[in-house]
C-alpha cells in the first residue's frame, strides 16, 4: 500500500514536471533565422526571437526600421524570404492568414464602412459560423470590454477615431486569438486619450492572459506598457528586454539615443573600474573589458545632480533651461566644449557656473559592436561580483 | 470704361455668385432636356391633327403587339445586362489586382472609340456566311451555319458593345476600397472568397450599380443592332421608334413610345439609386 502511493506520487511529481516543461519552454512564436528582402532591399537580417504566451511584448524602433514587418510575418501577411516562423513548436511558414490563431489591430482599425459597430465585431466569428446567440454573447462581451456596449448600431462612420480604436480591439479579440497583434493603433490618438488606452490595453491584456505584440515607434508608450521590448533598426533587433533593463543599460548608441534622453560621450576604460572621459578619470561599476578599450559613456539626465563648485565631480555654465512641469530641463556646458543634459527639480540661473555630480553606478558602459549576448554575459558577471 | 460696367453688373455676395455660375447649366438644361422632354410629352398627348388625346397610350397599351416589344425589350436589355455583368465583374476583379492596371483599363475601353456603326458593320464581316467565323469552322470540315440575324448574335454584338461600360465604374469601385479591408477580412479569418463575398462584393455594389445604369438603360432603345446583326427578328421599343419617325411618320405614336420608354428609365434609376443606408436593424 505504502508503494503504491509512493508510485502514485512520483508519477504524479513526474507528470507536473511534464506539464512545467512544456508550459515554459515551448514559445508561442519563435523567429529562427528569418531574413526578408524586396528585390535588393534587406528589411529584416537574420531575425531570431522568442516569445512567451501570455506577456506584453513591444517592438519599438523608429520607421522603417523592420517592425511591422516582423508583425505582419507573425499574422502571415508576409512570408519570409527564408527562416522558420514557429507558433507554439510548429513551423508555420506556409500557413495562410485566416487559418493562424491570431488577429491584428491595424494601424488604420481597417473596419468594414459597409456594416455597423455589431456586424464588425460580429464578422470573426460569424465566418467561423457559430451560431447566432453564441456570436450575440460574444459580441455583447468584447463591446462590454472595450467600453462599447451602447453603440451596437451605430455606423462606422458616426464615431469618433478613439471610439473606431475600440471597436478594432473588439473585432481582433472577438475571435479568442492566442496572440493579438496592434500595429501602432495609438499613433492616430490625442496625448490624453493614448494615455487611457495604454492603460487600458494593458488591463485587457493581463484580464485576458493572451499574448500581445505591440508596435510602436514612441519609446514612452513601450516603457509604460510591456513586459518585455525588442528595440529595432535598420532590420536587426539592437537589444531587448525588460523596460527598466532597456532604460537602465542600453546595449549601444543607437538603444541609448532612442529610448530615453542621454548625454553620450566618448570614453576609455583605463582598467576595472576606471574610465576616463571629458579628460577626467572617474570611478564606476564595469569591468572585464582590455585595458584602455574605448567605449562609449552614457549618463541619464536625471541621474545627474546639480550641486556647488566645491562638490562638483565636473564644472559646467548654465545654457539654457525650460520648465517641465515636473522638472527644469537644463542645458549646461563643460569646459571641454560638451553639451549636458540635466533634469533638475531647482530653477538653475542661465550663465552661472555650477557643479556636476554623479554616484559610481550612474555611468553606464557601452562597447562598441558588442553583441547581446556578450552584453548580457557582461552585466550578469557584475551582478555576480555584487554577490560575493 | 466697358470693363467697369461689367465688374459692376458682377454679382457680389456668394450666393449670387453660386446663381450665376448656374445659368450655363440651367440655360442647357431647360433648352435641351426640359424643353424636349415636354414637347414629347404635348406630342403623344396630341392627334395628327393636332387635337388633345389620350388614344395614343389607348393604341399603345390595348396592342398587343407593343405590349410584347415592350417586354422584349425589357427581355433582351435584361440578358444584355446580365450577360455584361457575368462578364465585367471578374474583368474588373482581375484587373485591380494587375501592376499595369492602367494601361489594361484603357485596352478596354478602346473600343468605345471607334464608331457604333463601324463596330457592328465588322461583326457582320465576321458573322455572316462566308465570314471569318464560318471560314474557321469550314477547315474543320464543319458546313457554315447562320449565325448573323439570330437572337445570340445579337446578345453578342451588344454585350460586346456594352461591356466598357460596365467594367469601368466596377473597376473604379472596387479601385476604391482600401486594400487594409479585404487584409482585415483574411486577419479575421476569411478565406478568398469569404472575403469576396462578403467584404469586396458589397464595397463594389456601388459600381455595379452604376454599371448597371449604363447598360440597361441604352440596351432598352437599341435600334441599329437590332436590325444589322437581329435582322429584325428582335423588335424592341426602339426599333418602333424609329419605324414611327422614319417610316411611318407617325410622330404622336413614336412620342408616346418615348414618353414610356422614360418612365421605364427613370423606374430603373430609382431601383439602382444608391441609398444612404439607414441601420434601423432590430435584433433578437
Amino acid at each position: 500500500m505504502k508503494l503504491h502511493a509512493f508510485l502514485v506520487t512520483m508519477y504524479l511529481l513526474t507528470k507536473s514536471e511534464d506539464w512545467a516543461l512544456t508550459n515554459t519552454s515551448t514559445p508561442i512564436i519563435e523567429f529562427k533565422n528569418i531574413s526578408l528582402s524586396y528585390d535588393d532591399n534587406e528589411v529584416l537580417k537574420n531575425i531570431d526571437l522568442e516569445l512567451e504566451a501570455g506577456k506584453f511584448y513591444t517592438l519599438l524602433g523608429p520607421s522603417g526600421s523592420g517592425k511591422t514587418t516582423i508583425l505582419n510575418l507573425i499574422s502571415g501577411q508576409l512570408t519570409a524570404t527564408h527562416g522558420n516562423i514557429l507558433f507554439e513548436g510548429n513551423v508555420i511558414n506556409d500557413v495562410p492568414v485566416e487559418k493562424r490563431n491570431m488577429n491584428t489591430v491595424f494601424q488604420d482599425y481597417g473596419l468594414f464602412p459597409n456594416m455597423n459597430v455589431y456586424d464588425n465585431v460580429a464578422f470573426g466569428p460569424s465566418i467561423k459560423g457559430m451560431n447566432k446567440a453564441t456570436i450575440k454573447t460574444k459580441v455583447t462581451e468584447m463591446l462590454d470590454l472595450v467600453k462599447l456596449s451602447q453603440f451596437a448600431d451605430r455606423e462606422i462612420n458616426e464615431l469618433s477615431g478613439g471610439q473606431r480604436q475600440r471597436v478594432a480591439i473588439a473585432r481582433a479579440l472577438a475571435n479568442d486569438p492566442e496572440i493579438l497583434l496592434l500595429d501602432e493603433p495609438l499613433s492616430a490618438l490625442d496625448y490624453k486619450l493614448r494615455k487611457d488606452m495604454q492603460s487600458e490595453l494593458r488591463e485587457i491584456q493581463q484580464r485576458l492572459g493572451i499574448t500581445f505584440v505591440f508596435v510602436t515607434h514612441d519609446q514612452e508608450e513601450a516603457l509604460a506598457m510591456s513586459d518585455w521590448i525588442f528595440v529595432m533598426n535598420d532590420g536587426v533587433i539592437q537589444q531587448n528586454g525588460s523596460p527598466e533593463d532597456i532604460y537602465d543599460e542600453p546595449i549601444n548608441h543607437f538603444v541609448a539615443d532612442f529610448i530615453g534622453e542621454s548625454n553620450i560621450l566618448d570614453g576609455i576604460m583605463k582598467a576595472d573600474y576606471l574610465v576616463h572621459f571629458v579628460g577626467k578619470d572617474f570611478e564606476n561599476v564595469d569591468a572585464g573589458m582590455r585595458p584602455n578599450e574605448r567605449v562609449e559613456v552614457v549618463l541619464r539626465p536625471e541621474d545627474l545632480d546639480l550641486t556647488t563648485v566645491d562638490q562638483a565631480k565636473l564644472i559646467v555654465t548654465i545654457e539654457d533651461q525650460s520648465f517641465r512641469g515636473d522638472y527644469y530641463e537644463i542645458t549646461a556646458i563643460d569646459d571641454d566644449g560638451n553639451e549636458w543634459q540635466v533634469q533638475a527639480t531647482n530653477k538653475a540661473t542661465v550663465g552661472s557656473r555650477l557643479g556636476l555630480t554623479f554616484d559610481p553606478e550612474d555611468i553606464h558602459i557601452m562597447r562598441f559592436n558588442e553583441s547581446e549576448d556578450d552584453f548580457d554575459a557582461r552585466l550578469e558577471s557584475y551582478d555576480d561580483d555584487a554577490a560575493e | 470704361m466697358h470693363a467697369w460696367r461689367v465688374m459692376m453688373m458682377m454679382p457680389r455676395s456668394k450666393k449670387q455668385r453660386q446663381l450665376f455660375y448656374l445659368v450655363p447649366y440651367g440655360a442647357w438644361l431647360l433648352l435641351f432636356v426640359i424643353v424636349p422632354l415636354c414637347l414629347l410629352v404635348v406630342q403623344s398627348l396630341m392627334t395628327q391633327n393636332g387635337h388633345f388625346t389620350l388614344n395614343n397610350y389607348a393604341i399603345y397599351f390595348s396592342s398587343g403587339t407593343y405590349l410584347r416589344m415592350t417586354f422584349n425589350s425589357v427581355w433582351f436589355a435584361f440578358l444584355i445586362t446580365i450577360i455584361t455583368l457575368i462578364i465585367s465583374y471578374p474583368t474588373a476583379y482581375f484587373l485591380n489586382q494587375l501592376k499595369q492596371k492602367q494601361f489594361w483599363l484603357l485596352l478596354i475601353i478602346l473600343p468605345t472609340w471607334i464608331n457604333l456603326l463601324l463596330k457592328t458593320y465588322a461583326f457582320i464581316g465576321l458573322l455572316s456566311k462566308t465570314g471569318s467565323v464560318n471560314t474557321f469552322l469550314n477547315l474543320w470540315g464543319i458546313a457554315p451555319k447562320q449565325l448573323l440575324f439570330s437572337d445570340w448574335s445579337f446578345l453578342l454584338v451588344a454585350a460586346y458593345i456594352e461591356i466598357p461600360f460596365m467594367i469601368l465604374p466596377i473597376f473604379n469601385s472596387l479601385a476604391e476600397i482600401n486594400p487594409r479591408l479585404e487584409q482585415a477580412s483574411r486577419d479575421l479569418g476569411a478565406n478568398k472568397w469569404q472575403t469576396l463575398r462578403y467584404v469586396t462584393v458589397p464595397l463594389s455594389m456601388t459600381g455595379v450599380k452604376a454599371g448597371i445604369q449604363a447598360v440597361f438603360i441604352p440596351s432598352l432603345s437599341l435600334f441599329m443592332i437590332t436590325r444589322l446583326i437581329g435582322g429584325n427578328r428582335v423588335i424592341t421599343l426602339g426599333t418602333a421608334i424609329e419605324e414611327h419617325f422614319l417610316v411611318t411618320q407617325n410622330w404622336h405614336l413614336g412620342s408616346t413610345i418615348g414618353v414610356i420608354l422614360i418612365i421605364a428609365m427613370v423606374i430603373t434609376m430609382s431601383i439602382t439609386r444608391d441609398r444612404v443606408r439607414k441601420h434601423s436593424r432590430k435584433r433578437g
